[in-house]
């Protein structure tokens, strides 16, 4: 076990450090145009451009500079953004840090709970009309961009319906702070949390239902129905409960890559000033500086959350646990 | 058992025309591909569309006057509410022709950028599945053929790619080429290219098909026929066309219309973040993003786009299945989302 750990912990060492010198190439060796040009932003004077190059040492060779960047990213911070002149960008993607979390945490338990229930009903049901219909949901959620469902969904609860008795508790879009005011953090979440669980409750119950019906195939069902048990116990804690492996896998995939995609556009769309939103801001006025320090943070955090995950994986399941 | 004993009767029919009629007998697969087929050929015909309509659909028209029913109306409506400084887009007149849908913030007719901006994100999502396929199984089969450092040195690669979240990864190539475009050697791509965001999609999920074509090349590598090619004497790169290549040929096929789902939906998340198409160009992305300033008054310009992208990327999803569960019914292709 303490062998699979290690390994895996190697291997996310490897990516980040992978990851880190792709980023490094995208942002100071694409060739087309001066590095220095595009840091500094829209019509930058030659003194700024000076100032740039010297401090990400563009005068020197590229392993420096990669060292240069690494350095200001993630140990003196002090990468600051030329379009708003010298603010800081490393505590600005920090602050935003517990925003995107508040967001993809009560997104993910939503998406879980409810994707667990349509996957066990539909496959209950199995080829019945609830389970098409289930099914045809599901993949309607999965098709739609999800900025445009949010789009939607303010539609109705800020503007059509908004007056309505359902809608009326939908504070206005914006966030607000947990230990300043828990009921209005949970308000206003509400509606962001339903949209990106939408999209991902489509996925997860489809694979779960696949997942539950296949293993009701096995021979250790059989067994269970030979010994006489009911169906529903068969179901609950026999299928389900392998079926969830594969649930699980999934859900490691997911819950970084949603860090990083999914949850970016709906803070866009509900102007919740989480990471997303932030590196939304610098793509409009071309602020490089925060959108390396974003995209950096964000990937990081992604990859450390997989290897998590499969950690709790390597602990949870006996046949890895003995190799 | 008769039609079991017809079938055998009958001439030995191929792998290709099983699947076919496999296909045939999916009603849900057939009925989504129709549908998208519509869509192709609506969007297609845009030039013609605007053409017919007289109507320019990437020049702002903002003290354009139609005529509905005799009278004429502006397309920018002035404000009755607040100061009465502010103008409206005209709604949706429900007349093919004339202003549809409505109008956009700049006056211009929102059917006829609906079919324009369709036309970019089908050519984009399908030049990027292709751009994908092509490097992808590249990398797959050499990755998976010749073994030894040469795998270990692009699976490490793709490792890498695979686990780089995908909107990171493409913003980040977006944005530094997005101003001042591209030029590698001799090709130079100009920043506005529809080739900019063909290129970055294409790139971004190589790893989703080289990594799974990478391990069906390695379980070729070591089956017998191969091993009994090698032993002849038969050389590599015609061993992986002739033995290697047609074995992999129903899993790039199941690819293409999963592939091309998911691409419609980076491709308009990318446009909608303004990094994708660029204006004057329009795709469904930056309509939605320009309707996002209407989405109270004129909802309609954000809405529809985004339906239309929901109905291509479900009935290509639809079809996928259909498509997979004829030709490749053990394969667990799955396309995440991201």
């Amino acid at each position: 076990m303490i062998y699979a750990i290690l390994r895996r912990f190697g291997q996310m060492l490897f990516v980040m450090f992978g990851i880190s010198v792709i980023v490094f190439l995208i942002f100071f060796a694409t060739p087309g145009a001066d590095p220095a040009a595009r840091i500094a932003g829209r019509n930058a004077s030659s003194e700024v451009l000076a100032a740039v190059r010297h401090s990400f040492g563009f005068d020197q060779p590229l392993y420096v500079q990669y060292t240069r960047m690494m350095e200001k990213i993630f140990v003196t911070g002090d990468l600051t953004s030329f379009v708003n002149r010298g603010w800081k960008v490393v505590p600005a993607v920090m602050d935003s840090i517990p925003v995107t979390l508040s967001l993809v945490f009560g997104a993910a338990v939503l998406w879980v709970m409810v994707s667990i229930i349509i996957g066990i009903v539909a496959a209950a049901t199995r080829d019945s009309w609830l389970d098409k219909l289930l099914m045809a949901l599901g993949l309607l959620g999965i098709s739609m961009p999800v900025y445009w469902l949010g789009e939607v969904m303010n539609l109705i609860t800020q503007s059509r319906y908004h007056d309505s008795w359902a809608f009326s508790w939908v504070p206005p879009l914006g966030y607000k702070n947990f230990s300043d005011d828990p009921k209005g953090w949970f308000l206003t979440l509400v509606i962001p949390w339903i949209t990106l669980a939408i999209l991902y409750i489509g996925i997860y119950g489809r694979v779960l239902r696949a997942a539950i019906i296949e293993s009701m195939q096995e021979d250790y069902i059989r067994t269970a129905r030979a010994k006489g048990l009911s169906e529903a116990r068969i179901l609950f804690r026999h299928a389900l409960r392998t079926s969830l492996i594969a649930f699980v896998t999934l859900f490691g995939l997911d819950f970084g890559a949603l860090v990083g995609g999914s949850a970016l556009l709906t803070e866009v769309v509900f102007g919740l000033h989480g990471i997303g939103k932030l590196t939304y801001d610098a793509l409009q006025n071309l602020d490089l500086p925060m959108i390396m320090a974003t995209v950096m943070y964000a990937s990081m955090f992604v990859v450390i959350a997989n290897a998590v995950v499969d950690f709790i994986y390597i602990l949870l399941d006996p046949r890895l646990r003995a190799s | 058992m008769s039609s079991q004993v017809a079938a055998m009767s009958r001439k030995t029919r191929g792998p290709w025309a099983l699947a076919f009629a496999k296909l045939a007998t999916d009603r849900a697969a057939i009925a989504s591909l129709a549908v998208f087929l519509i869509i192709v050929l609506a969007c297609f015909s845009a030039p013609l569309y605007a053409k017919w309509a007289g109507t320019d659909p990437f020049a702002s028209t903002l003290d354009a006057v139609i005529q509905i029913d005799g009278a004429d109306v502006p397309v920018m409506e002035q404000s009755t509410e607040g100061l009465g400084l502010g103008y409206t887009p005209i709604g949706p007149t429900w007349r093919l022709g004339n202003y549809f849908l409505g109008a956009d913030s700049q006056g211009r007719d929102v059917m006829a950028r609906l079919l324009y901006g369709g036309l970019n994100s089908l050519l984009i999502a399908g030049a990027a599945t292709i751009f994908t396929l092509i490097f992808g199984t590249l990398a797959g089969l050499i990755a998976g053929y010749f073994g030894g450092i040469t795998d270990t040195v692009l699976s490490r690669l793709l490792d890498v790619l695979w686990a780089f979240p995908i909107y990171l990864l493409a913003i980040s190539l977006s944005i530094v080429t997005i101003a001042q475009g591209i030029a590698i050697g001799p090709i130079e791509i100009q920043s506005g290219s529809l080739w900019l965001p063909i290129i970055i999609i294409g790139v971004v999920y190589i790893p989703y098909v080289a990594r799974p074509i990478r391990g069906q090349v390695l379980a070729l590598r070591h089956s017998e026929f191969v091993l009994a090619a090698i032993n002849l004497g038969v050389p590599g790169w015609r061993i992986l066309l002739r033995d290697i290549l047609p074995n992999i040929t129903t899993t790039l096929i199941v690819f293409v219309p999963l592939m091309m789902a998911l691409n419609m939906l980076t491709e308009s998340a990318l446009s909608f973040l303004s990094i994708g198409v660029q204006p004057p160009a329009a795709s469904w992305g930056t309509i939605i993003q320009d309707g996002q300033a209407l989405l109270y008054t004129r909802p309609l310009v954000a809405l529809v786009p985004g339906l239309a992208i929901a109905i291509s990327v479900m009935s290509l999803n639809v079809f996928g299945d259909g498509l997979r569960d004829a030709l490749d019914p053990r394969s667990k292709v799955r396309l995440g989302r991201d």
